[in-house]
């Protein structure tokens, strides 16, 4: 891996052909459009795919970390933003429900670390070796994961 | 000597809302700080799975009352970009003034909070008097003070008011002037000065890092705008200047933002005589469809207080099935940890009263 130099101010052209050359068959180019990068990756490839964002095609701030709860499986929503292209690379990672786990990007953005524990608490996503995974916005003695879809607020279907 | 934790908050006259930050200290010098918030979680974005599109831009405003304009901007935004609406020029514009008038407003609590934390009561006073005139401008646009439910989707409201560009030139023109004098309470004063020069340090690498936005960001000597380098609302065909320092203390922070408040000034005149050459015939609000289209979409929007950024997941109906906002705060005040190492503890105050706290956003 890594067969490509540091690039300050990757053009979107330049991001997608560097993530074909690198993790071909690992990440899927979803769509493009000015300044915006659509990818989905598979869960084991996501630790190493930031890594590489982060140290090759120079994206210095996770700007957001979020799940979704698709019923049939979880997903993780990954921001990244360059501060010299203004481009925004969007990864999306799908997590089974018998097994939420993925690896934690917090040891590579100290600014993922309070978006993995909201996701935490809220989904029930386990983010393996996140240095603190606790409950942040919610009281510690809950056992449910409020933004789930199984959880109901009153009037909803 | 040995360390002991401090408890500064909830209640506490530096916090600017209800949360926490334990210190450990070492005599007077701070080892160890953490964060605790949550104490107004009230599952905004779920509660937004339960309601029709339109219906959350109130809700939007509710995020921060000092930048309602900007929250719902950033929500018409992501449901406009998921829609595939494109507004007209003088929607844009007028949605341009709205929130450097947020912006400014903002800014102006943000120095009469300032003001206090370091005792200087009159810069309290002046800030909040000024603040004022805006707030009367945002009445007469929007009928509201604070939190002003403007922007619609597909554009605003309402047109500008019979007399407000003459309004709006007055009030700016004057406050020109009189932040010069408010410049010269805190920028001449060796108390303010010395507090706050050289406190909470933080370097460009570790800004990036820490995922700082805003001034906060761009206080550490980050080149980066929301509205420059990601443009919208036609920002970019504007003439103005992003406001950087390279110290990354308190007093570059305070620099970054009062430079801000002058480029709004230059912004809302830009933008009014934009206004002025687009005909009044120009459509302010172009029709929405009920439902929005399945798929996800995400659009930011600079904040005052930094990078605010909303991610939309809709399944077709007229409801959002996920809506994420991502808040600047939320990510600022868990780099507090960082900010206040190795500062005594009189100067938490000065440091994280740069930060700008909103709890409204931070927990939603």
């Amino acid at each position: 891996m890594a067969s490509q130099n540091f690039i300050k101010a990757p053009s979107v052209e330049e991001i997608v052909t560097a993530l074909n050359a690198d993790f071909e068959g690992k990440v899927t180019i979803k769509r493009t459009k000015a300044r915006r990068v659509f990818v989905s990756c598979d869960r084991e490839s996501i630790y190493a795919l930031c890594r590489y964002a982060r140290s090759i095609l120079n994206f210095e701030q996770a700007s957001s970390v979020c799940g979704v709860d698709w019923v049939d499986h979880l997903q993780v929503v990954y921001h990244l933003s360059n501060y010299f292209t203004g481009t925004v690379l969007e990864i999306t990672v799908d997590v089974p429900n018998d097994d939420p786990h993925i690896a934690s990007v917090a040891l590579i953005w100290e600014g993922a670390d309070w978006h993995e524990r909201e996701t935490y608490e809220l989904f029930g996503i386990i983010f393996d070796g996140h240095p603190k995974l606790e409950r942040l916005l919610t009281p510690q003695n809950y056992e449910f994961f409020p933004f789930r879809k199984s959880y109901k607020l009153r009037g909803q279907n | 000597m040995a360390d002991m934790w401090v408890t500064m908050g909830p209640q506490h006259p530096f916090s600017h809302g209800l949360w926490t930050l334990k210190v450990r200290v070492d005599g007077e010098v701070v080892k160890d700080a953490i964060p605790v918030i949550g104490y107004l979680h009230r599952g905004w974005e779920k509660e937004c799975e339960n309601r029709t599109y339109p219906l959350i831009i109130p809700m939007a405003d509710r995020l921060c009352y000092s930048a309602s304009m900007t929250w719902s901007h950033v929500y018409c935004k992501v449901v406009e970009e998921a829609m595939g609406i494109e507004l007209s020029d003088r929607a844009k514009y007028l949605r341009v003034v709205a929130d450097e008038i947020c912006r400014l407003q903002s800014h102006l609590m943000w120095l009469a909070a300032m003001g206090t934390d370091l005792g200087n009561l009159t810069v309290f006073l002046w800030a909040l008097r000024e603040r004022e005139f805006f707030l009367d401008l945002n009445v007469k646009l929007c009928g509201q003070r604070l939190t002003t439910n403007y922007p619609r989707l597909g554009g605003v409201r309402n047109d500008m008011p019979y007399f407000f560009e003459r309004d709006c030139m007055r009030a700016v023109n004057r406050f020109e002037k009189v932040l010069w004098e408010i410049i010269g309470l805190t920028d001449e004063s060796s108390i303010f000065l010395s507090r706050m020069r050289d406190v909470g340090v933080i370097s460009r690498k570790d800004a990036a890092n820490y995922g700082l936005t805003g001034p906060t960001m761009r206080g550490c000597g980050v080149d980066f705008d929301v509205r420059r380098d990601d443009p919208y609302c036609n920002y970019d065909l504007l003439d103005w200047e992003v406001p950087v320092c390279k110290e990354g203390d308190a007093y570059a922070r305070y620099k970054v933002r009062i430079e801000e408040m002058f480029q709004s000034c230059e912004i809302i005149r830009q933008a009014m005589a934009k206004l002025d050459s687009i005909p009044k015939t120009d459509p302010i609000r172009v029709k929405a469809p009920r439902n929005v289209p399945a798929g996800t979409h995400f659009a930011r929007v600079e904040d005052p207080r930094g990078e605010s950024l909303m991610y939309l997941v809709s399944d077709g109906t007229d409801r959002p099935y996920r809506l994420k906002v991502r808040s600047p705060i939320f990510v600022n005040v868990s780099a507090s940890k960082h900010l206040v190492q190795g500062v005594r503890i009189a100067d938490i105050p000065a440091i994280m009263g740069t930060i700008d706290m909103c709890l409204g956003e931070t927990d939603r």
